[in-house]
């Protein structure tokens, strides 16, 4: 068994000295959410961050406050996912580089490297273990879910530290802008679903969780099993899929109370989830969460905190709900991911 | 119970062949593939040397057969058309029989077509074609792989620089071993872009005549490119189906350094470690390890820091080594896959491949890898120890204290192999691989 322990999340919300989940909720108008940041100093030695990047700092930064929450020694596994790793240095790189062939300074290189920051949290914590990156779309954090859960299950760690890490840039935003990804103006967050037009809302987050095999004061939720599922040329059956993922843990759908949902404004790809909780979990309740974080590849690392609080808390804050329906309990949550209806994610999640 | 994992099938295309058997027959007559630049462009051209791939992006679209199709990056073709020939070598003709995943490495995705869109988009935020850019993450190049091969059940990518496909046949092995796939494809594929190049440069880490590891006058490495993978297949279905096995996986190993972003630490702890929970896992002595292919890319904090590391494991008996980087130069997210491909030729065919452009002995070293010279030496030894089996006329028949340690290591069978690959961000990994032999 697995649980949630510590979680630190850096955001667009208030999510770094939350008073109380989610009762004050940030909204914008925006081209994209931007994270709040904390004070770095209280994390890392302005000596050391001041040659970070922004997505380094903000990772170490999110990996120590789930570390501190969880009063973890030492994690057994240091495990990060990114689809994209620093863009701001790829871009210092790409910049430098292409008409010229003559740039100096390394650390832009360095920092590209998309194991940075699962490293630099090593370095920070003097840390021998385990350590590794999953770079694939909205499957990165999934990976590192379902790699440090099968270590706890070998028995080969008892502690491992997952992290969900990725940023938006202004230039990003333009070049994916190009391919129809993001909304083609500045849109309020709270209001996302009114505008029924093509593209998300872009976003942009770190989120680290402690994931260790015995509860403790400080679990929100049990972690019970992540899985993703790559649609290609139709071979994703989700009702297949549904039925032998949570029979396995010796539930039926009827047993899920929440269902948590990944939609983004869209409305290409929303359809796909509304027509997913239909057809397999008609009258139950539905939350959302991307209009407080954004979209971007490694976005249910919010999501997975929604859960995990609203089953610690055992609240269901309105600005979550999607539907009207009101769950009878909240135990069992479902949180469901889909990216251009090619990558499908689930991540289950028990209240304990 | 675990299961133990097997590998069935190997793939491979770097600057020493474009399949197994050129690369086997390269690294037989001890030829390197790395030259001038020819094929890539680069203001660079003329002072670094590479070790690129002896094919076109032309001829490897028309290989893969997707002749002319423009939005398939160089990365993408080679990943194809090694995991391809991996596919055909374990003899699998229906994809869908068992549960297959594709775990694939790589360090810059499709950042070879990024840099030209680029180059576009900074004159004018409105230039550039987009065709360059779509495929830029690393995601991309790991579902155009498995979309070719027909692969559904699980599909994701690790990036973790140089150590990134040891870290790919690793977490394949677990899914193996705790029942989650049966099979799985395994390895990494990484293309030279200017964006390494110069960012290897910037770090003064290349050398302009040619990596030479583990010599003491070596000046750095040489970039590679190339892509290799690997069949892993669980015990119950290679046997069921009556499987040529190729090598076992039998232990592996990762440890963080934590000493520094780029550097190694001087004592070669995440080395150490890496190599100690592998050799644990695969329930060897260090003794019993008959050969190992080396990280050794020819920086100079590299082979220190693997030497000492080695030492430190094997004491006065470290077992013959070679770093293969010198035929294939350092193919990055590929290098783990392609040196475990290597490592896998060395068991199946009972040799060890020497260790290229190696002439001085590394002074705070008391080691030598296994050089042209040497292993010639070397069979001549182990001829001698057939005729005799004795350890000591093996002794006698070595002249210097060096090669004395590598007489008294060598073997005349190679059962188990150990690979290094180590990153940046101190990510070192380890894996064993053992030859296959019934009733074990």
């Amino acid at each position: 068994m697995s649980f949630i322990n510590g979680i630190g999340l850096i955001s667009p919300q208030k999510t770094v000295a939350p008073t109380e989940f989610l009762e004050e909720v940030a909204e914008y108008t925006a081209d994209y959410l931007r994270c709040i940041e904390p004070v770095y100093r209280t994390y890392i030695d302005p000596i050391q961050s001041r040659r970070m990047s922004r997505l380094v700092k903000m990772g170490i930064t999110a990996a120590k406050m789930s570390i501190a929450e969880a009063e973890l020694a030492m994690p057994d596994a240091i495990i990060t996912g990114t689809g994209l790793g620093s863009v701001e240095d790829t871009e210092k790189i790409l910049g430098d580089l292409i008409i010229t062939e003559k740039f100096l300074n390394p650390t832009p290189f360095i920092q590209s490297t998309y194991n940075t920051i699962s490293s630099q949290v090593a370095i920070q914590l003097k840390c021998l273990n385990y350590n590794s990156t999953y770079v694939h779309r909205t499957f990165s954090f999934e990976s590192g879910l379902i790699d440090g859960l099968m270590q706890i299950e070998e028995q080969t760690a008892s502690d491992v530290l997952v992290g969900a890490i990725d940023e938006m840039t202004m230039n990003h935003l333009q070049i994916t802008r190009r391919v129809g990804q993001w909304k083609r103006e500045p849109v309020n967050n709270l209001t996302l679903l009114q505008t029924k037009t093509p593209g998300a809302l872009a976003g942009e987050g770190a989120a680290f969780f402690v994931v260790g095999a015995e509860k403790q004061v400080s679990t929100y939720a049990m972690l019970q099993d992540v899985a993703t599922c790559i649609n290609i040329n139709g071979s994703f059956r989700p009702d297949s899929f549904l039925r032998d993922f949570t029979g396995k843990h010796g539930l039926s759908l009827q047993d899920i109370d929440l269902v948590i949902l990944g939609l983004n404004g869209d409305c290409n790809h929303d359809p796909t989830y509304l027509q997913f909780a239909n057809q397999y979990f008609p009258g139950k309740s539905l939350a959302w969460y991307k209009h407080l974080c954004g979209e971007y590849h490694t976005a249910t690392g919010f999501g997975l905190y929604v859960a995990a609080n609203i089953l610690k808390h055992q609240v269901y804050p309105g600005i979550l709900h999607l539907n009207q329906v009101r769950p009878t309990r909240l135990k069992n949550i479902l949180i469901y991911n889909h990216f251009r209806n090619v990558n499908h994610s689930f991540l289950l999640v028990k209240g304990c | 119970m675990l299961k133990r994992v097997y590998i069935t099938g190997i793939g491979i295309t770097c600057a020493i062949g474009n399949n197994v058997e050129e690369t086997l027959q390269s690294l037989l007559s001890e030829k390197s593939g790395i030259g001038e630049i020819t094929l890539f462009s680069t203001r660079h051209k003329g002072i670094f040397p590479l070790a690129e791939v002896k094919m076109t992006t032309k001829a490897l679209l028309e290989n893969t057969g997707f002749p002319g199709k423009k939005n398939i990056t160089r990365t993408t073709l080679l990943g194809m058309k090694a995991a391809k020939e991996a596919l055909v070598s374990a003899g699998i003709q229906d994809i869908k029989q068992y549960k297959t995943g594709l775990i694939s490495a790589t360090t810059v995705g499709g950042m070879d077509r990024s840099e030209d869109f680029y180059a576009g988009f900074l004159a004018d935020p409105r230039k550039g074609r987009m065709i360059d850019i779509v495929n830029h993450d690393c995601g991309d190049s790991t579902e155009r792989i498995a979309s070719y091969l027909g692969i559904s059940d699980f599909v994701t990518t690790i990036s973790t620089a140089c150590s990134s496909s040891v870290n790919a046949i690793m977490f394949g092995s677990n899914l193996i071993k705790t029942g989650k796939l049966d099979r799985v494809i395994v390895g990494g594929t990484d293309s030279v872009t200017k964006f390494t190049l110069n960012g290897f440069n910037t770090l003064m880490i290349l050398d302009k005549t040619g990596c030479h590891p583990f010599d003491e006058n070596r000046a750095g490495l040489t970039l590679g490119e190339g892509a290799a993978f690997l069949v892993l297949e669980s015990e119950d279905i290679a046997v069921k189906e009556n499987k040529k096995i190729l090598a076992e996986v039998s232990g592996y190993g990762n440890a963080n350094d934590a000493y520094h972003q780029t550097a190694s630490s001087p004592d070669g702890t995440g080395a150490f470690l890496a190599m100690s929970k592998a050799l644990k896992m695969s329930g060897l002595e260090p003794g019993e390890i008959d050969y190992i292919n080396v990280h050794g890319t020819g920086t100079l904090n590299n082979d220190l820091s693997e030497g000492i590391a080695l030492e430190r494991i094997f004491g006065d008996i470290v077992p013959p080594f070679s770093s293969t980087k010198g035929y294939t130069g350092h193919t990055l997210g590929a290098a783990g896959a392609v040196e475990a491909v290597i490592s896998i030729l060395a068991i199946n065919n009972q040799v060890i491949f020497p260790n290229l452009n190696f002439t001085t002995p590394m002074k705070e070293l008391h080691i030598r890898p296994v050089t042209v010279e040497t292993r010639h030496a070397a069979s001549s030894l182990i001829e001698t120890r057939h005729a005799s089996s004795s350890q000591i006329e093996t002794r006698h028949a070595s002249s210097s204290q060096i090669e004395t340690r590598h007489a008294s290591s060598l073997r005349v069978e190679i059962r188990h192999v150990l690979s290094n690959s180590f990153g940046f961000g101190g990510n070192n990994s380890s894996i064993v691989l053992s030859k296959y032999e019934t009733g074990l």
